[in-house]
């Protein structure tokens, strides 16, 4: 049969091209703009040329020394609470009972962080944190520990971490307790009959089965702590001094604050490529996991 | 290696006090001796496989004891009792290569690393997995791994018995002959007490000396494929196995005598003391019901068709309501639908409420 030529048909597509130009190309090429342009103002533009990026990759300058201090105060951030986190999902995952009514009252207690507004989060933290009227930040100093947020380096970060480990392990936990319930009874079955303990089923069986599961949490997690703003935001505001300043934080404060567009916009193209430098690593990581698992020609 | 004794075992999942008709498996009595090779045999839900898990310690029973050379072990958990069992699905540990696979079961238990080497080594010769044993065995496919699984039923020479649950369901035909063969051979080379579950006759009767038919959670036979074929002691063992069935015929019987709609069918023995009120039928295999051509005398059967089976040809009849197969010998055909049946008396088997009765010489 012919296929009808009907141009026509183009039209239907023209609103998504509207949307995603207004929504993400003209911006985009805004930002990539600005970032090769500086200006004091009064829609005064002046050609920078590359500048922004040199300045931004080198620690010597004012802008390089914020952004790789931020860089770096970003990446261990990520590390630390993907050290807890994953673990710690993994055994509340675990011990997660497997069936009767508590596996829907589990769920529901694990999902509630998860429902919680950012700046929501931030502000029960926050006050929770504080040594006059917080819950917690009061029974610390009553027996004895002096924490303060605000004024403590290591109590901030201890108080960015605490909160955010109470807010997304619960996402490593149900994403891990989804890849336990997928494997069969039988696995388990088989390896009470190998005579396996508890440790080795943990090794053999749970583990390799949840490993999928578990890239696409370590992912998630990595990304949205990576672009953390609104937490740390609101409990510390990037403080005491820059020592929980984050890299969107310190961008937010170039771009609003100081107003340095070219600078701003530089570097949030510059955070923008690393997001998706680790987001293709990421993907190759897993397409590869899977690929391991068909079978080959010829072994049987 | 053992003796098995199941003493008044039974079990039901919804607790010992619900109804004993509920109970997935029915107070059993019976003993698998060392050494021998047994099929159980049933169709689905027929508490096969519940029986199996019972024996393996999956399951605890709801009320009785399992024996192991006269030992207790009912209490003991799957690792500490001496069993391996396979599964329908291939189960394979995902990290390990195809040896350490094999060498798992022995390396739980602390057996010596030389002693190991040398039982994966053997069991890899035996189940033809040699090439693979440094391969990872997430890379295999279907038939290998459940070739592996298999292996690591085997590959512990200390069991008290390996059990198989429906261990052949994902193998293609082909190769589903061969490992039969093969797990045929290991029975005989290794002297282990195996227990093979399946739903398929021909599987069981192919592998097993002692087949034990279930049925509704009961053990209704045990014996060897020439006794469960020449004299089923249920009419369900009797139709079950076979293809085409067994001729479950209701009939009134006397003496030496069964009686079907008023024709008179002779039988071997006698039966005089048969139970008041049960359900009396007779049962006789296809092969030795012949359709001839009417004769006085003889039960009249309407002819629906001929199956046509290459090397034997049944004729499918209904004599009233009752439908019914018999053996057309050679060049039979019918002129006008109808046939006349010819029994051997020495193959009809009297039931009472379908258990076989033994009549008197």
């Amino acid at each position: 049969m012919d296929k009808t030529v009907n141009q026509k048909a183009w039209f239907l597509v023209l609103p998504v091209f509207l949307v995603v130009a207004f929504s993400a190309v003209l911006p985009l090429m805004t930002v990539v703009n600005y970032s090769m342009q500086d200006t004091f103002g009064n829609n005064q533009f002046f050609w920078n040329g590359v500048g922004w990026f040199k300045e931004l990759l080198d620690p010597s300058t004012d802008l390089g020394g914020r952004f790789l201090a931020s860089l770096g105060r970003n990446l261990f951030f990520s590390l630390v609470i993907l050290a807890i986190e994953v673990p710690l999902g993994i055994v509340i995952a675990l011990s997660m009972p497997r069936q009767g009514w508590t596996v829907a009252a589990c769920l529901v207690i694990l999902a509630l962080p998860l429902l919680i507004p950012w700046n929501v989060v931030g502000t029960i933290w926050q006050i929770f944190g504080r040594p006059d009227i917080g819950l917690m930040g009061y029974v610390l100093n009553h027996i004895g520990l002096d924490y303060n947020y605000v004024s403590n380096d290591i109590d901030a970060w201890v108080t960015v971490i605490v909160m955010d480990v109470w807010h997304w392990t619960s996402l490593v936990a149900l994403l891990c307790y989804a890849g336990l319930k997928s494997i069969p009874e039988a696995y388990y079955q088989a390896a009470q009959i190998d005579g396996a303990s508890r440790w080795a089923v943990f090794k053999a069986i749970q583990l390799p089965k949840m490993n999928r599961v578990l890239l696409i949490a370590v992912l998630l997690r990595f990304m949205d702590s990576f672009m953390i703003y609104t937490e740390p935001f609101v409990v510390t505001g990037g403080g005491p001094g820059n020592s929980t300043t984050f890299v969107s934080i310190e961008l937010v404060k170039i771009a609003l604050g100081q107003f340095d567009l070219g600078k701003a916009a530089a570097l949030s193209l510059v955070y923008n490529l690393i997001i998706l430098i680790v987001c293709w690593i990421f993907y190759t990581v897993m397409t590869n996991a899977g690929s391991d698992r068909k079978p080959q020609e010829g072994a049987a | 290696m053992a003796r098995i004794d199941l003493v008044d075992l039974a079990h039901s999942y919804g607790g010992n006090d619900a109804p004993q008709e509920s109970f997935a498996l029915k107070p059993v009595t019976m003993t698998w001796r060392q050494g021998g090779a047994y099929a159980l045999l049933g169709p689905s839900g027929c508490g096969k496989t519940t029986l199996l898990n019972v024996i393996s310690g999956i399951i605890t029973p709801s009320r009785g004891k399992i024996l192991f050379d006269g030992e207790d072990i009912t209490p003991l958990s799957t690792q500490k009792r001496n069993i391996a069992q396979v599964f329908q699905f291939p189960v394979i540990y995902d990290t390990m290569t195809v040896g350490q696979n094999l060498a798992f079961p022995l390396k739980n238990r602390g057996v010596p690393k030389a002693e190991i080497d040398k039982r994966v080594a053997e069991i890899g010769r035996l189940l033809d997995l040699e090439p693979y044993l440094n391969r990872k065995a997430t890379r295999l496919t279907a038939d290998a791994k459940q070739k592996i699984s298999l292996g690591r039923g085997l590959v512990r020479s200390d069991v008290a018995a390996v059990l198989f649950d429906e261990p052949l369901t994902v193998i293609d035909p082909e190769l589903k002959w061969q490992l039969r063969s093969k797990l045929k051979a290991l029975h005989r080379e290794l002297d282990l007490t195996m227990i093979y579950v399946t739903h398929d006759q021909t599987e069981a009767l192919t592998f097993a000396d002692t087949v034990v038919v279930m049925h509704d959670g009961r053990v209704v036979q045990s014996g060897t494929p020439a006794e469960l074929f020449d004299k089923p002691a249920h009419t369900f063992v009797g139709y079950f196995i076979g293809s085409p069935g067994m001729n479950i015929i209701p009939a009134e019987v006397r003496g030496r005598e069964a009686r079907i709609g008023g024709h008179v069918i002779a039988l071997n023995r006698s039966y005089d003391a048969l139970p008041a009120g049960a359900k009396i039928e007779i049962g006789v295999r296809p092969e030795f019901v012949e359709v001839v051509a009417p004769a006085p005398g003889l039960l009249t059967a309407k002819i629906e068709r001929i199956d046509d089976l290459g090397r034997i040809r049944f004729a499918r009849a209904r004599l009233g309501d009752a439908k019914l197969a018999a053996r057309a010998p050679a060049g039979f055909t019918s002129a006008d639908g109808t046939a006349g049946l010819k029994f051997d008396p020495s193959y009809v088997h009297v039931y009472a409420d379908s258990l076989l009765v033994e009549g008197a010489a």
